[in-house]
């Protein structure tokens, strides 16, 4: 009993107080800030693996983006990654950002369902469903339930049955074996439901854009309510991504 | 000679590998494996050519340190005697030869489908008393899609069969359909994401010895450290993951913790918690700087008393060990006939690791290895060996860090492709063994990128532990081997 509580003592306080302002450590590559620059300017074109960057003017889409950071270290005049983590959009344009902007990524209060704030405003049960995930988002939405960063304390759960759920968290390009399970367990929620997207990989496909092996079919036929990109998605991207969808 | 021998990392001329007669071929890669516990297949695979379908089977041998390769060229469709009928080891490749390629095999003992999700009739076993449990492609869980059917008796599980493929994104085709260098490592990247710094060290390693580049030191040294602190992070996740199948709530969210500050040293150190981004050919665009070196140092002093007190509690305590002793066993002569590697072999006395036996990087020179071994192959086995291999983890990055290389400004170097070679990489990541084998053609252009994940040996291992065992204990058995489905599914 006392070396329990001993340990516990030696843990101090872990949470997060609070995730909507805390600093993340080190160089995390969140939000690009692209400086405005002569029109033309072309970057090399394999600068980027995934394609995430177009030109006239520049523009990086976070729902492409690996977060690799290959073109900020090329080019550190032009490309910046800040540390801010909220990248989450209700809208795919919401995603991409152009040269000289440095406003935030935002949720379009405008855009959201009715229902998904009245309904699921204090409380959001999750199914996640991993389709060709490579287990690092999945490992970072695990994360989110941790003593850290603890989402819990919002009402905000990830569930087992699609049953008790009121959304699906979608990670992974959608390969062609998980699609039809997918859509078996995107039905057996019941209505009203939310559909997220975690990461690059289940924004746009990623590096696997393109492979014979995706069916993306689910994308394309149904309404998207949130994209939160990261590869992998950070804990607190998500956990602030949710938040916002939800109006808190 | 029916084989010709080379090294870890060293490429050889594809006109060079001998080319054998299918029986020939046969006879030579299970002669070499009889008895001998140092050897085993590390890949086995196929590519088509103009004249069929070429073979190439590689025999890594521990004691010599060298990698056997032969190959054979047989005609699409033909039917042939399968390895697998003298040896299992070579089970899943020939399942996989199977159904890339449409070989039939006459004696092939399990000719299942790999990938491939279709209407299988999984093992069936008549009688009143038994009961069938199917489990997934989706879990109760935040976990990879994969499916699970148990037999079972009451409570105890007679069998489990396990069919994956859900995960499968045609990751080796893509590495020939995109040609660049980024494209490449970032495909790497995502063979399977917990194994970041693992599957991208064997890429880059393979890409600068086919295109003979030499790494200078520090791009080894920060390779070798990136590995090691991947091996710290994910065992410490899987004994939070463990105590918390057994429902040890505090090991739980100790463990758990305890994860965070190694991940979030790889984001202060190349911006990525798992360490995308920071492996890269030929280059590195995160050096290694003595503020992070002194970063490093002060994680790891408040990381070790915490680690240990929690390591001893957890296994002076009782109702933990009553939970992991005995449960979920593999024997050495299982294990060995399964043909597992890393962590699922010495967990049963089969000492099998690359660090030691096919040394790459820093490892044979500034790190002299010895692997962990364990004996029972339980569920205790696995949980001491992550424990241990932690400790002696943390022991190789302080060794390390007390010299840090000079690192260059990160600039792209020029790489061009050997022709009409064969190039193979192993690696040893944290669950085990990874091998990566390309294969070019007279301009250099890759024609096959063939990845094998140590998962892709292991799934039988977890199979076999769960027999008679309850299936109430089949979540820890799953998490103290925690083996990837998109590393096999690819």
């Amino acid at each position: 009993m006392l070396d329990n509580l001993r340990i516990m003592w030696h843990q101090g306080k872990q949470f997060i107080p609070d995730v909507t302002t805390a600093k993340v450590p080190g160089i995390f590559r969140g939000r690009p800030v692209i400086c405005s620059t002569p029109a033309g300017r072309l970057f090399p074109a394999d600068l980027c693996p995934t394609k995430a960057i177009s030109a006239n003017p520049i523009c990086i889409d976070l729902g492409r983006c690996t977060f690799c950071g290959e073109c900020a270290v090329k080019f550190p005049d032009v490309i910046t990654f800040t540390q801010d983590y909220k990248l989450s959009s209700n809208e795919r344009e919401g995603l991409i950002i152009k040269e000289g902007e440095e406003g935030p990524v935002l949720v379009n209060p405008d855009k959201v369902r009715k229902e998904i704030r009245r309904i699921f405003g204090s409380s959001l049960k999750l199914r996640q469903v991993s389709a060709g995930g490579d287990n690092s988002c999945e490992l970072e939405l695990n994360a989110t339930n941790n003593v850290q960063f603890d989402m819990s304390r919002f009402g905000i759960d990830f569930v087992a049955s699609p049953r008790h759920a009121d959304g699906i968290v979608i990670t992974g390009p959608i390969t062609r074996n998980m699609a039809p399970s997918l859509e078996i367990c995107y039905n057996a929620i019941p209505n009203p439901k939310i559909i997220i997207l975690a990461g690059t990989d289940a924004i746009s496909g990623g590096i696997f854009d393109g492979s014979p092996e995706l069916d993306r079919t689910f994308i394309s036929t149904h309404h998207i309510d949130l994209y939160v990109p990261g590869n992998p998605v950070h804990p607190l991207t998500f956990i602030n991504g949710v938040l916002s969808l939800l109006g808190r | 000679m029916n084989y010709i021998s080379i090294y870890n990392n060293r490429p050889v001329g594809l006109k060079e590998i001998p080319e054998l007669g299918y029986p020939e071929f046969l006879r030579s890669n299970v002669d070499m494996l009889n008895g001998r516990a140092d050897r085993h297949c590390v890949n086995y695979f196929g590519y088509e050519t103009g004249a069929g379908i070429k073979l190439f089977c590689c025999i890594a041998d521990d004691t010599t340190h060298q990698i056997y390769i032969s190959s054979s060229v047989v005609g699409e469709k033909s039917t042939l005697n399968s390895f697998t009928a003298q040896n299992h080891n070579f089970e899943n490749f020939e399942r996989e030869i199977h159904e890339n390629f449409g070989i039939k095999y006459s004696d092939h003992p399990w000719l299942k489908p790999f990938r491939k999700i279709e209407n299988y009739p999984f093992c069936k076993a008549e009688s009143e008393e038994l009961h069938e449990v199917g489990v997934g492609p989706i879990h109760a869980g935040i976990i990879e899609p994969g499916h699970f059917r148990f037999i079972c008796n009451g409570e105890q599980i007679m069998h489990l069969e396990i069919q994956l493929g859900f995960q499968h994104r045609g990751i080796e085709q893509l590495f020939l359909q995109k040609n660049t260098l980024i494209e490449r490592t970032t495909l790497a990247e995502n063979i399977a994401g917990d194994t970041v710094a693992g599957h991208t060290a064997a890429f880059v390693n393979l890409w600068e010895s086919l295109c003979g580049f030499a790494p200078d030191y520090s791009l080894e040294y920060s390779r070798t450290l990136a590995m090691e602190l991947e091996r710290v992070a994910v065992h410490t996740g899987d004994l939070a993951a463990i105590c918390g199948d057994i429902a040890y709530q505090l090991g739980n969210s100790v463990y758990g913790r305890l994860r965070t500050p190694i991940i979030n040293f790889f984001q202060e150190w190349g911006g990525n918690r798992l360490a995308k981004g920071l492996i890269r050919a030929g280059k590195i665009n995160y050096p290694f700087t003595p503020e992070l070196t002194k970063r490093l140092a002060h994680v790891l002093d408040t990381f070790e008393p915490d680690f240990d007190e929690i390591s001893s509690k957890l296994f002076k305590l009782p109702s933990a060990l009553s939970r992991m002793e005995k449960t979920g066993v593999v024997s050495y002569d299982e294990v060995l006939e399964i043909g597992t590697v890393g962590m699922a072999a010495r967990m049963s006395g089969l000492r099998r690791d690359i660090r030691t036996s096919h040394p790459f990087n820093l490892y044979g020179s500034s790190i002299i290895h010895e692997p962990v071994i364990k004996r029972h192959g339980d569920v205790y086995s696995r949980t001491q060996i992550r424990k241990e291999e932690v400790r002696q983890s943390l022991g190789y990055i302080r060794k390390i860090i007390e010299n840090v290389p000079e690192f260059r400004k990160p600039e792209d170097v020029h790489f061009t492709a050997a022709a009409n070679m064969f190039a193979i990489s192993l690696t040893e990541g944290w669950r085990g063994e990874i091998c990566h084998c390309a294969i070019t053609d007279n301009s250099g252009n890759l024609v096959l990128y063939k990845i094998k994940d140590p998962s892709h040996h292991n799934w039988m291992a977890l199979a076999m532990s769960v027999r008679n065992n309850e299936i109430s204990d089949f979540p820890v058995c799953n998490k103290s081997f925690n083996l990837s489905y998109c590393g096999h599914d690819l």
